[in-house]
């Protein structure tokens, strides 16, 4: 009998796939039979792929009956988050202006999953140009928490973690600016990693701030995400900010375990306002490292307060140059009259952002204008290199840091939405390892009184993408929370 | 073209804008040549899709060093790219990868020969940028088009100091300048295919004052005496509006080739806010002293260095030095044929007539460098040989030369097939005298009788009566010796 695909992870279903007791087609039918009973609670795809992903299950099948079919993903049904281009497949960042919009060429990442024999089910839902802390910005409606589908999934890659956290596909790729993969698989309950700034090519992903984004994965495991991770990093010559150093066997540095490992946790990071049950979830989590062998100790990584301030002028600034090819003139929407060529662009762009996008536009382009440029961009700037230093020093220290992912669990839809400041907020815990470049993942590590999952964020210096892992996956081994799957898809762990 | 400002002074700085030869474009694969369908030579990249991102060619870098180092600058060692936002279509990303704060190049000069003094014109600076597309309008009825071929296509931008004075000047800068970035084969220098482009940044004030004055930027000059013109009408414009009693304003002005005016484009209010800052997606350019040197000694003998060798080693005029070195290859082809014949002032006399007049008529110099040549340096050579050792004659040369240019033989075929030997034997040219005095008693009589401007009528009849092809300085002797003996 062929297993529910949310039931499984890449690991196992590799292992059935080479012993013969799984196809990747079955695999791939089950993942689109999953799709089409609970997308339209959850809202995780904007574009689903269905006849493309049979074919390259077909594809993968004759790989692995040949013995040719290398990587674990060979077959495995991902999820790809909207900013990725696809060629030949609607990519639209979740805007409208962007709606057609048909890329003739591949992400380098999407290209790496798809010679890697993964395949691809769709396009995953997201706040629209990865601006938004809860997915509720994407012009395609909201993406919907699977543990409590009243409450947002977390953003912006809110629909590459509904997918995977609601079975439809056993892992995806989201990106990360300011916290927009770790929030969501905090949110979610699963596993979700930013790497360092420069370990994955950002070849043909929509740029929202280019100076933080990255790509990474989301699954329901740490190996799965090793795997994922392996798969996609790496130098790509068509990204200039794209590292060219090797990429360590990911899945090696897991078996180290977490004795003799050194982990600092911030004091900054554990607030008032926060909920007592992140807090303690997040303290029992350290707690339990220290258990397997960890030596933990308190740091301190002072600027952190004004990680949110530093990250909101320097991503907007970005942003409103990133954002400023969306005239209406070669691709996505038009609106024009006969009334000239600013009224093109005022229309074009009017009809095409939404709300937070056009908010966002405005805050960076006022951030870089004449007069304002010293006080706003450059500052931030200074900000965060001591935002930085504060890391280097802490890591002099310490392998990792252990934090919490989000002074709250998911929210409901709407509660955030009538008030920006709360909603930018909700990243005060993400935004710096954002702003120093570095690698982070996020692991399941409890839930609150409601429910809902808790993450435990793991921060390693840069390029320290296996201590981080190794951390990640002595917690996992320690605790059964990743085995936890949302109420009405199987009953709670 | 003296321009008289009276109690006024000018201040002009230029800002030049150069199209880089190289194959491909700044940041992606795309041809960078000119002239293909539109929109033949694009891709994601330079036509800013979703998601793409620049990746730097590195001969840009190399071209930026070569112009560098041949006008003195410091070269930064390290420098960065920056984005100039504004919306515009033929502006794929809504900005412009270019440099700002940290340019490549900074503080050199270029020493430029004016009136036969040298004036020196200092740089800000040089810096690397990429070429927008091109917007076409009035082809397609209401709608504009937009031809991306350029997007992406490397610039160099040099800024001079408002070191020049006169249009003369800047027009002479400009000059100097084209001709250095066309011998250092970074540009071809054509101003009409927009290539080689120039703004010019004019202000007058009182003499005598040291504060500059308010400045106006002219744009949309597209030729050498467009900008002589646009600037020298725009000076006088200044002064007028001042001794009128009125304010000149900071603007943009566009000059109009066809009215011989400049017009009002935008004011300082209306000014652009670029917003630059470095770009993200983009690494600082490390430029490493291995580098400036490999630069440094392949750099190619420079316009003032070769100008004068042509004067100490060819024993050229300083004039036909100034011609010959204008262009590399004109250069070359001059060194080509005194190769082959050291006859350097035959040389020099032949192409600064027929061989420029030919390249213009062809229209030749719109290329960046010439190669079909209207005669190969091998043959002019052979047939200034034959000028020297008296086989022609300078004139017969003129046919010889004309007859090259319909055959593909050389000069001495042409001269056997001809039969355009030159006659240098006393008999048959005495004969064609004895003829031609024979056939005007009066006019004999006449010279003879002091009317001695008639001796050139004589010589011209002679040299008809043999084809010709008489020996002239003979003929002269000769006929002299009869009409005076």
């Amino acid at each position: 009998m062929t297993p529910a695909p949310h039931d499984i992870t890449i690991v196992e279903a590799a292992a059935r796939l080479r012993a013969g007791s799984l196809t990747a087609e079955a695999l791939t039918e089950a993942a689109l039979a999953r799709i089409a009973a609970t997308d339209g609670t959850l809202g995780s795809f904007i574009t689903v792929t269905a006849d493309a992903a049979r074919a390259a299950a077909r594809a993968a099948d004759r790989a692995l009956r040949t013995g040719t079919a290398a990587s674990p993903l060979a077959g495995i049904p991902v999820a790809v988050k909207d900013v990725i281009a696809t060629a030949g497949v609607q990519t639209t960042a979740g805007s409208r202006i962007l709606e057609g919009f048909v890329p003739p060429y591949d992400a380098t990442v999407a290209a790496r999953l798809k010679a890697a024999g993964a395949v691809i089910v769709g396009k995953a839902n997201c706040d629209e140009f990865a601006m938004g802390s809860s997915n509720e910005n994407s012009a395609y409606g909201p993406a919907r928490n699977p543990w409590d589908p009243t409450r947002v999934p977390g953003g912006s890659s809110g629909g590459s973690a509904t997918a995977v956290a609601g079975g439809q596909a056993l892992a995806s790729l989201g990106t990360d600016t300011g916290g927009s993969i770790r929030l969501p698989a905090s949110y979610c309950g699963l596993v979700g990693m930013k790497p360092t700034y420069g370990r994955v090519s950002r070849y043909g992903v929509v740029a929202y701030a280019s100076s933080l984004d990255q790509v990474g994965p989301f699954a329901r495991t740490v190996r799965d995400c090793a795997l994922v991770l392996g798969t996609i990093a790496g130098h790509d010559p068509r990204d200039s900010t794209s590292v060219d150093r090797p990429v360590p066997a990911f899945d090696a540095a897991l078996a180290a375990g977490a004795a003799g490992l050194r982990i600092g946790v911030p004091r900054e990071y554990f607030t008032d306002g926060m909920q007592p049950d992140v807090e303690g979830a997040v303290r029992a989590a350290v707690d339990t490292l220290a258990g397997a062998g960890a030596a933990v100790r308190e740091v301190s990584l002072p600027h952190s307060e004004y990680a949110v301030a530093c990250y909101y002028v320097l991503a907007t600034a970005e942003a409103s140059s990133n954002l400023a090819r969306y005239d209406g003139v070669r691709y996505g929407i038009r609106r024009a009259g006969d009334e000239g060529l600013l009224a093109m662009y005022r229309k074009t762009r009017a009809a095409g952002f939404g709300a937070e996008v056009k908010r966002r536009i405005m805050l960076g382009t006022y951030a870089l204008s004449a007069g304002y440029y010293d006080a706003y961009y450059l500052k931030a700037q200074k900000v965060r290199t001591l935002i930085r230093r504060d890391f280097d020093r802490a890591f002099a220290d310490v392998d990792v840091l252990a934090t919490p992912v989000a002074p709250t669990t998911a929210f409901r839809l709407g509660e955030k939405t009538a008030d920006p400041l709360q909603m930018y907020l909700v990243d005060v815990f993400t935004n710096p390892a954002s702003l120093a470049g570095l690698p982070a993942i996020v692991v399941p590590c409890g839930r609150d009184a409601a429910g809902l999952p808790i993450g435990l964020q793991i921060v390693g210096p840069p390029f320290g993408e296996e201590a981080v892992l190794r951390a990640a996956q002595a917690f996992e081994d320690a605790t059964d929370w990743h085995r936890a799957r949302p109420p009405e898809l199987g009953g709670r762990a | 073209m003296s321009l008289d400002l009276g109690r006024y002074e000018s201040v002009i700085g230029l800002e030049v804008h150069a199209e880089m030869l190289t194959a491909s474009k700044i940041f992606c694969g795309c041809s960078a040549a000119f002239g293909a369908a539109p929109n033949a030579h694009t891709c994601p990249v330079c036509l800013g899709m979703p998601g793409v991102l620049p990746v730097l060619n590195r001969r840009v870098v190399e071209f930026a060093v070569r112009a560098g180092l041949a006008t003195h600058c410091t070269i930064a060692a390290r420098n960065r790219w920056a984005r100039k936002n504004y919306f515009y279509p033929d502006l794929a990303k809504g900005y412009q990868i270019s440099q700002y704060e940290l340019p490549i190049c900074t503080g050199g000069w270029l020493d430029v020969a004016v009136d036969g003094a040298v004036k020196r014109v200092r740089l800000t600076r040089i810096h690397m940028e990429e070429d927008t597309g091109k917007n076409i309008h009035d082809a397609h009825g209401d709608s504009s088009l937009v031809d991306f071929n350029r997007s992406g296509v490397p610039l160099l931008e040099i800024v001079s100091e408002p070191d020049m004075a006169t249009p003369e000047e800047a027009g002479a800068y400009l000059r100097t300048l084209r001709t250095l970035v066309q011998y250092l084969g970074i540009c071809d220098g054509n101003m009409e295919e927009g290539s080689f482009r120039c703004d010019a940044n004019v202000s007058v004030r009182p003499r005598g004052e040291t504060a500059l004055g308010v400045k106006v930027e002219i744009k949309n000059m597209n030729s050498f005496r467009s900008v002589e013109r646009a600037i020298a009408f725009e000076l006088r414009r200044q002064v007028a509006v001042l001794d009128e009693g009125g304010h000149l304003v900071q603007e943009t002005r566009l000059w109009d080739a066809d009215r011989e005016e400049t017009r009002s484009m935008r004011t300082k209010e209306h000014a652009h806010d670029y917003r630059y800052f470095p770009d993200p997606d983009l690494p600082p350019v490390l430029v490493s002293e291995a580098l400036i040197a490999r630069v440094r000694s392949a750099l190619p003998e420079l316009p003032e260095a070769r100008r004068e060798r042509f004067v100490a080693a060819f024993g050229l005029p300083p004039y036909d030095a100034e011609v010959l070195t204008a262009r590399r290859d004109l250069a070359d082809y001059f060194e080509a044929v005194v190769a082959a014949h050291p006859n350097a002032k035959a040389a020099s006399n032949w192409i600064m007539g027929d061989v420029i007049r030919l390249i213009r008529e062809r229209k030749l110099d719109e290329a960046a460098t010439i190669t079909d040549w209207p005669v190969a340096p091998a043959r002019l050579a052979a047939m200034i040989a034959l000028i020297d050792d008296g086989t022609i004659s300078g004139k017969i040369a003129k046919t010889v030369f004309e007859e090259m240019l319909a055959s593909d033989e050389s000069p001495r075929a042409i001269v056997e097939r001809k039969g355009l030997v030159q006659v240098s034997d006393e008999g048959p040219i005495l004969a064609a005298i004895e003829q031609v005095l024979a056939a005007h008693p009066d006019k004999v009589a006449e010279l003879r009788a002091g009317k001695d401007k008639l001796f050139g009528f004589f010589v011209g009849q002679v040299m008809k009566a043999t084809g010709g092809k008489a020996n002239p300085p003979l003929v002269n002797k000769l006929l002299a010796a009869k009409l005076k003996g």
